[in-house]
């Protein structure tokens, strides 16, 4: 039979905001567990939560960014569950009414294709704190240092069709809270995090089948993984006869597979009701329009424009695109020397690989937009070659300084001299006699030999162009 | 001496006719002498208390006239102070030492006002008598063998008497007037959102208030100065320029329209009790009130809407209380589910249990709508109802309590101690100010007398208290015992 992969994905997106959804103490990451929670965080006695409006307004951005409605009137509500490392027993969230609703995204498909998925819901909450459970002895360890940073739960529709749509929606929507600034989508501190709904069906029906709700999908890799094995699991289970039970599974990327953690029967009944310690919250279309005005050139806006602007490709633009910064990047570069295809080559070429090879973030690379557009200046004006080029960046890289010290330094200069160029050719010629006698005798391709020659001579530092005219007037000559 | 009021301590200390320490420390003796026939202390805090009177008396000397500076009062021991325990009256917080003080805490200090110590009270404030208290029942001073009201009765004991002139209590459906009723003295629980909640330890967040109990109006004005005020970290508190509740104690009630709730004087009603209240009315109207029978017809929805939202939100509420972080853990846990239900089996007594169990019922998946939602139009209904009487009264006037005090053990069945609130829970369903005084005696016991107003009208009602007071001295009246 043939399956539809049906998969739904709710994202858990924490706000960089200074300090927590509902108290003053500081969200930043890696603090010595503990420190940076307060009582309000300790779920004390007595303490009552109050509001940060800056989650607010990254919902808010968030929610115009997809195109969503904004809830004027949005209600905070308590989700009851006892767990040692949710301090009141209960998590403050938002259910019957979430502050944003109704929204899409645009993926691109691999075919090129663009497909809309639909964003049923995304609203606010707290986070809970972490249970550690190494280096406790039969304890647990419990850090509340996360307790109450500010989350925003992005919900889709159940309408992805396979675990590459799941990664690109779960890519698209990375690159946009980046692009807001509302996140700073660093997966491995769980910023960002993903839970997957899964289901098959037969090819052709339009009844959901029971799901699988797959949690601990912490990159973009394992959320392609855990879904294939998941579609192959209850592939499995069907064709042998049998039928998948409605569960949450766990994902193990060491052993890459999922395992159960609960069916629905052991399933919380969670009690939601409106929390009655906050007041609902009001966004006033004054406050959206603010808003409005804050939203910076989204990735689609961006990449048309570049297309635009810049003549590039649009898988180009795509790329170049793909993070707020690199974008930024590209265009600072594309500026700076005055050649957008040159820079884009570059930026995604040279400069990219580099950053890989030396694992930076681009902000931390050893050579800025005004360093690498220095050295694209270069090769416009046919000071170096586009091969020179590379070597003078990787000793840029390196920290030997800016283009035009490594040029100097390294005496890399192109020669475009004529007179000296003819001298080197002159040179050549007469050094080979046997080839020049062959050459003219009629086998042409010993004018790549010549060309060869001549760049040696000059450690590659001729201008090829020239190289290619004056080589091809004197052998012929 | 024990006879003084709270407004006449303020003015004498004022006056410098006596120091905060000489105060603090015949209040302080009183305690020791006294309190073992009441338990309505919990914890005396005698040695931070005469350091506070010092200072005050600083502040005195310099010529300093804030009207606490220097008052000795007691704190609700749902309210959370730093470095003394915060019991909440319960097992699980017996080991709790609060790291913050609440807002009321911190504002009646800065005010000056020299905390004795923290009283007795109902478990998390769940109860009518004080009896559901880990620390003991508390006792009425009017007659030992009965009880105090709840759920803030060690403060009603401790003020009716006179082991302090002034207390604070808190009130969710009734647990400030019923016990001043019982203990005969003036409460007022203050319109929702007046008093800051944070530090004052959830019961129902959506009904509790804290507000002051004291001999005389006039008193509960000046600690209600003190009290209220928005504070930024409670987000239902209200944001309003600040007043002076005792501006309008010498206003004369000539045209004052106070309404009687027919249902407030049906069956149920004690005769007697009822006699007192027209004698009451009578006072009033004798300085020129009107008074007109009104009709709050869905007052009979009050109790049962409010044994749905008052437990649903305490399940909730006390949730935090888990064993992990603070407060009562259990021997041994063998795992986590041992922890937790041993920890909270062992930590709550029987009504928090009771009503833990009733809230998680009405809010769970199916009952939802039928109860806790049910229950919340019912709440919208009962304030619409007060909403069209205040169109054509100024205050209600009713009884406090349908019964005088009755004796320790009486109520055995928790239904019949709820309608022990009878008459106080519709102004907390509707978040409406209310108090308590003191209106007449039976049979040696005192009987109290409700008024009720419209949103933040506090200081007409204490203007009307004070008025009544003028003209008798119900107020006045000591147990013979502790005079």
């Amino acid at each position: 039979m043939e399956w539809e992969t049906v998969i739904g994905l709710e994202i858990h997106a924490q706000l960089n905001t200074v300090s927590k959804i509902f108290s003053g103490a500081p969200t930043a990451y890696g603090a010595e567990p503990n420190r940076q929670a307060c009582a309000v965080d300790l779920g004390m006695p007595g303490v009552l939560p109050v509001l940060n409006q800056g989650a607010v307004e990254k919902a808010v951005m968030l929610g115009l960014a997809i195109d969503a409605e904004i809830t004027p009137r949005s209600v905070f509500a308590r989700k009851n569950y006892f767990y040692p490392d949710l301090p009141k027993g209960y998590q403050i969230s938002q259910y019957e009414l979430p502050i944003v609703a109704r929204g899409h995204l645009d993926i691109e498909l691999e075919d090129g294709t663009i497909k809309r998925i639909g964003v049923t819901r995304a609203h606010l909450e707290e986070d809970a704190g972490k249970s550690l459970h190494e280096g406790f002895e039969l304890m647990t360890g419990i850090d509340l240092n996360r307790a109450g940073t500010p989350l925003i739960e992005i919900v889709s529709e159940p309408e992805l069709r396979s675990a590459k749509e799941a990664v690109a929606y779960m890519k698209k929507l990375h690159s946009l809270v980046r692009y807001l600034d509302i996140c700073d989508g660093n997966m491995q501190e769980g910023s960002f995090r993903c839970d997957a709904n899964v289901s098959i069906r037969p090819k052709g029906q339009t009844e959901f089948g029971t799901r699988a709700e797959l949690k601990n999908l912490n990159s973009f890799r394992f959320v392609e993984r855990a879904i294939n094995h998941e579609i192959e699991r209850q592939i499995d289970v069907i064709e042998g006869g049998g039928s998948v039970v409605q569960e949450t599974r766990l994902y193990d990327p060491d052993r890459d597979e999922t395992r159960s953690m609960r069916t629905k029967e052991e399933a919380n009944d969670y009690r939601y009701f409106p929390d009655p310690d906050l007041l609902p919250v009001v966004v006033d279309t004054a406050f959206v329009n603010q808003m409005r005005e804050k939203l910076p050139e989204l990735p689609d806006a961006k990449r048309a424009r570049f297309v635009e602007q810049y003549g590039l490709s649009d898988y180009d633009a795509g790329v170049l695109t793909a993070a707020r910064e690199m974008g930024d990047f590209y265009e600072a570069v594309a500026a700076g020397c005055g050649a957008p295809k040159l820079a884009a080559n570059w930026v995604m070429g040279e400069f990219s690989a580099a950053l890989n090879r030396s694992e930076v973030e681009l902000a931390e690379a050893p050579v800025n937009a005004e360093g690498l557009a220095g050295l694209l200046a270069r090769i416009q004006d046919e000071t170096i070659s586009g091969k020179i080029a590379k070597e003078v960046f990787e000793a840029m890289w390196n920290g030997e300084g800016d283009a035009d010290t490594v040029i100097e330094a390294k005496g890399l200069k192109q020669i475009t001299d004529t007179g000296a160029i003819d001298a080197i050719i002159d040179e050549v010629m007469a050094n080979n006699p046997q080839q020049l006698e062959q050459y003219r005798g009629g086998k042409d391709k010993l004018f790549g030999f010549f060309v060869g020659q001549v760049m040696k001579a000059t450690q590659g530092k001729a201008n090829p162009a020239q190289v290619n005219e004056r080589l091809k007037a004197k052998l012929d000559g | 001496m024990s006879q003084e009021t709270l407004s006449g301590w303020a003015r004498k200390l004022r006056a410098r006719e006596i120091s905060s320490r000489e105060l603090t420390q015949l209040y302080l003796d009183r305690i020791e002498r006294l309190d073992p026939q009441l338990n309505s202390f919990i914890t005396v805090t005698a040695e931070s208390a005469l350091a506070q009177a010092d200072a005050a008396d600083a502040r005195l000397a310099d010529g300093e006239q804030t009207p606490l500076l220097g008052v000795p009062v007691a704190q609700k021991d749902i309210f959370c102070t730093e470095g003394v325990r915060t019991s909440c009256g319960s097992r699980m917080l017996d080991p709790f030492v609060s790291p913050y003080d609440a807002t009321v805490v911190e504002r009646m200090n800065a005010a000056g006002a020299v905390m004795l110590g923290k009283t007795n009270m109902d478990e998390f404030a769940m109860g009518s008598s004080n009896e559901t208290s880990f620390y003991g029942p508390v006792r009425n001073p009017w007659d030992t063998e009965r009880v105090p009201g709840g759920s803030s009765g060690g403060s009603a004991a401790a003020v009716g008497a006179r082991l302090v002139p002034g207390a604070t209590g808190t009130d969710t459906g009734g647990s400030i007037r019923q016990p001043a009723a019982f203990c005969g003295i003036t409460g007022l629980k203050p319109t929702y959102g007046r008093v800051s909640r944070y530090g004052m330890i959830a019961f129902a967040s959506s009904l509790d208030q804290g507000g002051p109990m004291a001999a005389t109006a006039e008193d509960c004005g000046l600690m209600l100065n003190a009290m209220a005020g928005f504070d930024q970290r409670d987000s239902t508190s209200v944001e309003r320029p600040a007043e002076d509740f005792t501006a309008g104690l010498d206003q004369d009630l000539k045209g004052l329209r106070i309404g009687l709730p027919k249902e407030f004087f049906a069956e149920g009603l004690d005769e007697k009790v009822r006699g007192v209240i027209d004698a009451a009315v009578d006072v009033l109207k004798g300085r020129g009130a009107e008074i007109r029978e009104v009709s709050l017809p869905n007052s009979h929805l009050s109790v049962p809407a409010y044994y749905v939202v008052a437990p649903a939100e305490c399940s909730s509420n006390l949730a935090r209380f888990d064993g992990v972080r603070y407060g009562h853990r259990c021997e041994n846990p063998e795992d986590l589910m041992d922890l937790y239900t041993r920890s909270r089996g062992e930590g709550f007594g029987d009504e928090v249990k009771r009503r833990i169990m009733v809230g998680t019922y009405v809010l769970s998946a199916g009952y939802y709508d039928a109860y806790y939602l049910k229950a919340q139009k019912v709440r919208r209904i009962i304030a619409d109802d007060f909403r069209s009487v205040f169109e054509d009264v100024d205050v209600l006037l009713a009884p406090t309590t349908p019964e005088l005090p009755f004796a320790l053990g009486a109520k055995a069945d928790p239904v019949s101690m709820y309608l022990s609130d009878i008459y106080t829970i519709a102004a907390n369903l509707a978040g409406l100010p209310a108090m308590s005084l003191p209106a007449g005696e039976i049979d040696g016991l005192p009987v109290g007398l409700q008024l009720i107003g419209n949103y933040f009208d506090e200081a007409r009602l204490l203007g009307v208290a004070h008025q009544y007071q003028q003209e008798t001295d119900w107020h006045t009246r000591v147990p013979a015992a502790f005079a």
